[in-house]
């Protein structure tokens, strides 16, 4: 994964470079103007969210089956992640409805969940730090809780009356506005390059962090 | 008893404003943009750049914690080694 990591730094370099002269030149949206520009982050940045809690998820059901600390770091270093693209998600989104809708927020369906979904991540990082021995089972489980209901959050704004934009206009861009299918296809493969990157420096701290606590336990042995 | 008779008359009296606030009525449905008069519209792009300001500042602060993360770990490192030394 390591020899990776350099290929996918200049890759994901050339296409943040890339993306926002893509998004420049997209056209304007008829009804929402220059602000669903923000659209070009605040979408690509819930799909990094969601390939976050799949990892998080397939590390932590391989941590509680099988007990294996590397599977534990995959998990911590995606949860990570979870909490930093939903937070830009959260942040943009209303950055986009203060003009879009007139509010910043709306205690509605797809807002609602998201926020919760956003907080149980946050409640893993925190029972990782301040839980104590026998945490990371425990975080384990909210990870996996956590992704239990990260498809409420996709599916709410179609089961629910909400002010937010169906699932269905992502699918309909290549036929609704395909000028819009370049810049959005950019900025999605950059997050995800970057969330690749973030992953791979993430896991690695923690392999090392690892290193250094078992080189204290052995030293700590063979004084006793 | 007089004490605490005294005590849930005032928290009522306190909370009663607050009871019989009632928030203002809900408008029945969105209006588009084009009606909102061009002195009353907000401005996008100060909010484009704004979106866009967050995002490169999350991802920076995360990449700095990061590094600092890894250099408290080469710290740990160079504290034991030295320590491991100084034992020989």
């Amino acid at each position: 994964m390591k020899k990776a990591f350099i290929p996918l730094l200049i890759a994901t370099a050339v296409v943040f470079a890339a993306a926002p002269v893509l998004i420049a030149q997209a056209p304007l949206e008829s009804t929402m103007g220059l602000v669903q520009k923000i659209f070009y982050f605040h979408v690509p940045s819930w799909i990094a969210m969601y390939a976050g809690i799949a990892i998080c998820a397939v590390a932590s059901i391989l941590y509680l089956a099988t007990s294996r600390p590397a599977a534990d770091r995959v998990a911590a270093a995606a949860a990570e992640l979870v909490v930093l693209f939903g937070l830009v998600g959260l942040v943009t989104g209303p950055l986009w409805a203060r003009k879009a809708w007139g509010v910043w927020w709306q205690w509605d369906a797809r807002l609602t969940i998201a926020l919760l979904l956003w907080l149980i991540f946050v409640a893993y990082l925190v029972v990782r730090k301040y839980g104590g021995p026998g945490a990371e089972k425990l975080a384990a489980a909210v990870g996996l809780f956590g992704t239990a209901v990260s498809p409420f959050v996709y599916v709410s704004v179609n089961i629910w009356r909400t002010v937010h934009p169906l699932t269905s206009v992502m699918p309909s861009l290549p036929k609704s506005a395909p000028a819009m299918v370049p810049p959005m296809a950019a900025s999605a493969v950059a997050f995800l390059f970057l969330f690749a990157v973030l992953l791979i420096a993430r896991i690695e701290l923690g392999r090392q962090q690892a290193a250094v606590d078992e080189l204290y336990l052995a030293r700590e042995d063979g004084a006793a | 008893m007089m004490k605490r008779l005294i005590v849930v008359v005032w928290s009522m009296l306190l909370t009663a404003p607050l009871l019989a606030w009632q928030p203002p009525a809900g408008q029945s449905e969105f209006r588009p943009m084009s009606e909102v008069p061009p002195s009353e519209q907000l401005p996008a792009a100060p909010l484009v750049i704004t979106a866009y300001v967050f995002f490169l500042l999350a991802v920076l602060f995360y990449v700095w914690t990061i590094w600092r993360r890894l250099n408290k770990v080469e710290a740990d490192i160079r504290a034991l080694d030295q320590k491991t030394r100084s034992a020989r």
